[in-house]
């Protein structure tokens, strides 16, 4: 997926987990930033979860930060697919 | 189907929670606060620029989430409306127990959006009839046509009154007794009767009024809804208690479903019990109690 511009989704709520996504230039690699409430139990986890479900959408230069606030995979996997998307232009109509 | 007794259809339909389609916490949670369905909404509760958020969020608790003991329902956007039919495209192919469509004003309007569903659940190679659609009646118009919309497909096995869409398109002035969608409420039970079919009643707003929650839920329950929607977790248990037998009904429905079986093999169909005639109607009323008390039949 090409990234166009920057984007976000989620909230700071109880749950949630707010990503913002900016597309950087080829070759720049992925830099993922990450805070979580429940980061010591849990970070690496989450780290490697959105890794591999950027390499699923086919996203290699991006910059991600991550505000987790004890949100469940599929939340954060719902919420890395919409700023992808969002960044990629994909409308919701 | 509309005439289905509780046990064949899985589930009761007492009380319906609706889930702001875009608040994870709530979605995770709504089936542990006791309400017999939960309506995962991505129409009213969800912002304009947070449609697509909504769609994808839904999408994985669906496919990963066990909200199992509740029937799950997804109420979609108007087809009217820009995010309609991909709500369709995302919705139809994870197949919760039922969609529930929005302002349905017309049976041409339905068949439309009927066909849509068809037309994905091809694609995806899956059955016509497992999911459920619940129309939604909103508007006058709706409400002038509801026999209709109510029997024109066998996969509308329920239909509601969306109370504040109705009082808005009606031009009333806000009020709590709802004499302004009385009418409504009776038209649109009439045709679910007639359809036999579910029925549900539009929510009750004022959250922190109990007791009003319990007036409106027993008036509306003697009118022969079904069930009824509510939109807090404090409503469900209220919802609940009006709709479930009283010790009095239940042991009252044993006595008369007793007296039938034994009438019965003696080939009698009318007979007495505590001095009141029993016959058909009323052993029907007596097994509904006992559905909805959980009472197996073959253990009495």
């Amino acid at each position: 997926m090409i990234l166009k511009e920057k984007a976000q989704a989620g909230t700071f709520e109880s749950s949630d987990i707010l990503i913002m996504v900016e597309p950087l230039e080829a070759g720049a690699g992925r830099k993922i930033e990450l805070k979580s409430i429940v980061m010591q139990q849990y970070g690496d986890d989450i780290l490697q979860q959105l890794h591999r479900e950027l390499d699923a959408l086919g996203v290699q230069d991006v910059r991600i930060i991550a505000n987790d606030k004890g949100a469940l995979a599929l939340t954060i996997s719902a919420r890395l697919e919409t700023a992808i998307k969002r960044s990629a232009g994909i409308k919701a109509s | 189907m509309g005439n289905m007794s509780q046990h064949e259809r899985k589930f009761k339909r007492r009380s319906m929670l609706y889930i702001p389609g875009n608040n994870p916490g709530m979605l995770q949670q709504g089936a542990v606060y006791g309400a017999d369905g939960v309506l995962l909404d991505l129409e009213d509760a969800v912002a304009l620029n947070q449609k697509d958020a909504a769609r994808i969020l839904v999408r994985h608790m669906l496919q990963n989430l066990d909200y199992s003991g509740c029937e799950v329902t997804v109420r979609i956007n108007h087809l009217d409306t820009p995010f309609g039919r991909k709500d369709l495209e995302e919705m139809v192919p994870l197949q919760p127990d039922a969609l529930r469509l929005p302002k349905v004003e017309t049976v041409e309007s339905l068949q439309e959006t009927l066909k849509i569903i068809e037309q994905i659940e091809d694609e995806h190679g899956l059955p016509h009839d497992q999911m459920k659609v619940h129309a939604m009646i909103e508007t006058a118009l709706g409400v002038q046509n509801v026999y209709e919309i109510a029997g024109c497909s066998p996969r509308i096995d329920a239909i509601s009154i969306g109370g504040q869409d109705l009082a808005a398109d009606m031009q009333l002035v806000k009020s709590n007794d709802g004499i302004g969608i009385d009418y409504a409420r009776k038209q649109i039970v009439m045709a679910a009767k007639a359809r036999r079919i579910d029925v549900f009643d539009t929510v009750y707003v004022d959250v922190d009024d109990e007791e009003g929650l319990r007036d409106v839920t027993e008036y509306i329950k003697k009118l022969g809804f079904t069930g009824k929607a509510v939109i807090n977790p404090r409503q469900v248990e209220i919802v609940n208690s009006v709709f479930t037998p009283t010790e009095a009904e239940i042991r009252k429905a044993v006595r008369v479903y007793k007296a039938f079986e034994r009438n019965k093999k003696e080939g009698i169909g009318v007979f007495a019990v505590d001095g009141k005639m029993v016959d058909a109607p009323v052993v029907q009323r007596a097994i509904r109690v006992l559905e909805m008390a959980d009472i197996e039949l073959d253990t009495l």
